[in-house]
């Protein structure tokens, strides 16, 4: 298990060096320079120069790709162009918005998505499994930017239940512009994480320790809630993980819906800005919790079902 | 061709025996037929415009109302269909041979390929769709190309990573050692003994594909960083009825509607092909 833990993380950090240097070169290879497309048509001759300097563009591209390194390193991103801020300090101010939200909208989806799916598995083929099954697919369907939208429409626009712009302020205010963002990413997750859990129930339903368990005649609910639900709800996490790329996207989009501070705004604030260190710094910070959780699932599987080590 | 045209329709029949395997070809099969005569069912010009018809509601002449430049939401909203396939499937095609290609030769070849292919598979898949597809849209600039591009690089690792677990199942089997004792090369082997055990399981994930794809470049034009207006797509509809949701929200669902229908019937489609084609993961579902 050891020797797995330290190949999967120096398999994260290679997949994560690899990005970064395809980011950078990609960045560099744009054409026209990136000063001016920054500073835009009217910027003075020494306003460009001290910007090129600071960048470090007049230098080879392998020893700017060396400063950047060094810059990450010592956990510096770059400066904001037009601010003079640091871009860690930028988008680390914005991330704890969008971890909030794509927290909340993990957690409620989770919760209903455990309990459909042990209730259709509990209950196999009756009606009710049919209809969960049938809502599950629909949901799935459903990407979180169009149900942001409609949500936006109905329940904030129309009905006026929720707050359509912003975060909020206090626990309760925050909380309230919650809702509708964290309904939208989590809508597609219940019907996903339904399926998986009804799957892998039936799966454990049918092994030996359950067998054995109904023999000994404990009843059929106690034999769901403390023997089979603890085993089928494993691979929810492994999912969860994975989905951290799939999360993150659509919290850019529900971000832009509800005009919810995060580093999806901030994402696309700077593109349209030409922001570049800021998108470089969030695009990096994202690909690196993407890549992290996704290592953590893989861990987290290994540990829980060690065939999966030597799989790999 | 004759035995592989009478296999299609096996499959197509054994969808259609299926419900929701029925309600997804039908939504597909509508969508794509109105994609493809577009140009001649539409009501009005899609990007005519007609000021004094400006932000309409539903009416008898306009069934999804009309824009704040007065052009029709229903005209634009089948064009749109048109623009989503025309992103869609050269982008689900492309990823899908590329995927296939690579998946094959990492699974077939000598060791130190298969880890440098999977670390780029990896690697790939490492950014998350949507901030990628933004920071190469920051640097190319946006267009129905980049959107494509995009969409096509961030699929290539699943089809491969699916390819070359398909190619390592398949290289011990008996058929293909007998291939190899008798002299077969290796092109031989893969183009003819191996493709079509493969490609089957890949046709399942593209119909899979389509819906994530379509959503994606809705998602960009909605973002205002996809197709350029005043070209009609079912994301941009999105932008204009966001823009102005308290005047048109007729606009939004004209829009979300679509992308959520074709994202079903997919979906449908994918799933009951996926039964068809190989019944064993039926158990998955």
């Amino acid at each position: 298990m050891f020797i797995y833990t330290v190949k999967r993380f120096a398999l994260a950090g290679l997949i994560l060096i690899v990005a970064v240097t395809a980011m950078f070169l990609m960045i560099r290879a744009v054409p026209g320079d990136p000063v001016s497309i920054m500073l835009g048509p009217r910027a003075t001759p020494e306003l460009k120069a001290s910007l090129i300097a600071q960048m470090a563009l007049d230098q080879p591209i392998w020893k700017q790709l060396l400063i950047y390194y060094g810059g990450l390193l010592r956990g510096d991103l770059g400066i904001d162009v037009f601010s003079g801020r640091s871009v860690v300090e930028i988008v680390f101010q914005q991330l704890p918005y969008t971890l909030e939200m794509i927290t909340l909208s993990v957690v409620w989806s989770a919760t209903l998505g455990i309990a459909l799916g042990a209730y259709a598995a509990a209950n196999p083929n009756t009606m009710i499994d049919r209809i969960a099954a049938a809502v599950s697919v629909s949901f799935v369907a459903a990407p979180a930017f169009v149900v942001a939208l409609l949500a936006l429409l109905i329940f904030a626009v129309q009905l006026q239940w929720f707050p359509a712009i912003g975060a909020g302020e206090g626990f309760w205010g925050r909380l309230n512009h919650l809702v509708l963002p964290s309904f939208a990413i989590g809508l597609s997750w219940v019907g996903y994480i339904a399926r998986l859990v009804r799957a892998s129930m039936l799966e454990v339903l049918g092994e030996g320790h359950i067998r054995t368990a109904r023999a000994f005649g404990i009843s059929e609910r106690r034999i769901i809630m403390s023997y089979a639900l603890r085993i089928a709800i494993l691979p929810v996490f492994t999912v969860i993980g994975v989905g951290m790329g799939f999360l993150l996207s659509s919290a850019v989009f529900t971000e832009i819906v509800f005009a919810r501070p995060g580093i999806g705004k901030l994402v696309i604030d700077s593109i349209t800005t030409r922001n570049y260190p800021v998108v470089m710094g969030t695009v990096l910070v994202s690909t690196g919790l993407f890549v992290l959780s996704t290592a953590i699932a893989d861990l987290l599987n290994a540990l829980l079902d060690p065939r999966a080590r030597s799989a790999k | 061709m004759s035995k592989s045209r009478s296999e299609l329709s096996i499959i197509l029949r054994g969808v259609a025996k299926d419900p929701l395997g029925l309600i997804g070809l039908i939504i597909v099969g509508a969508i794509v037929i109105s994609a493809i005569f577009a140009a001649w069912i539409v009501p009005y010009d899609p990007i005519g415009m007609n000021i004094p018809d400006r932000m309409q509601g539903p009416s008898w002449s306009h069934w999804l109302g009309t824009d704040n430049l007065g052009r029709d939401t229903l005209s634009r909203v089948i064009m749109g269909g048109q623009v989503a396939l025309k992103v869609a499937l050269p982008a689900v095609f492309g990823a899908m041979a590329i995927g296939l290609t690579l998946g094959m030769i990492a699974g077939y070849g000598p060791r130190w390929l298969d880890n440098l292919l999977m670390l780029f598979f990896d690697t790939l898949r490492s950014f998350p769709t949507v901030m990628f597809a933004l920071a190469v849209v920051a640097l190319v600039g946006p267009s129905l190309q980049t959107v494509v591009l995009v969409v096509m690089a961030t699929s290539i690792p699943t089809y491969g990573r699916v390819a070359r677990t398909q190619t390592l199942t398949l290289r011990n089997s008996e058929f293909i050692l007998a291939e190899r004792a008798m002299g077969a090369s290796m092109v031989r082997i893969l183009g003819v003994h191996m493709l079509p055990n493969i490609i089957g399981v890949l046709g399942v994930l593209a119909a899979m594909d389509v819906p994530t794809v379509i959503a994606l470049e809705a998602g960009l034009s909605f973002l205002g960083l996809g197709v350029k207006p005043p070209t009609p797509s079912w994301g941009a509809l999105l932008k204009d009825g966001y823009a102005l949701i308290r005047q048109t929200p007729w606009l939004v669902v004209g829009g979300g509607l679509p992308i959520i229908l074709a994202t079903l019937g997919f979906t449908f489609l994918g799933e009951s092909l996926r039964d068809v084609v190989d019944p064993k993961l039926r158990k998955n579902r």
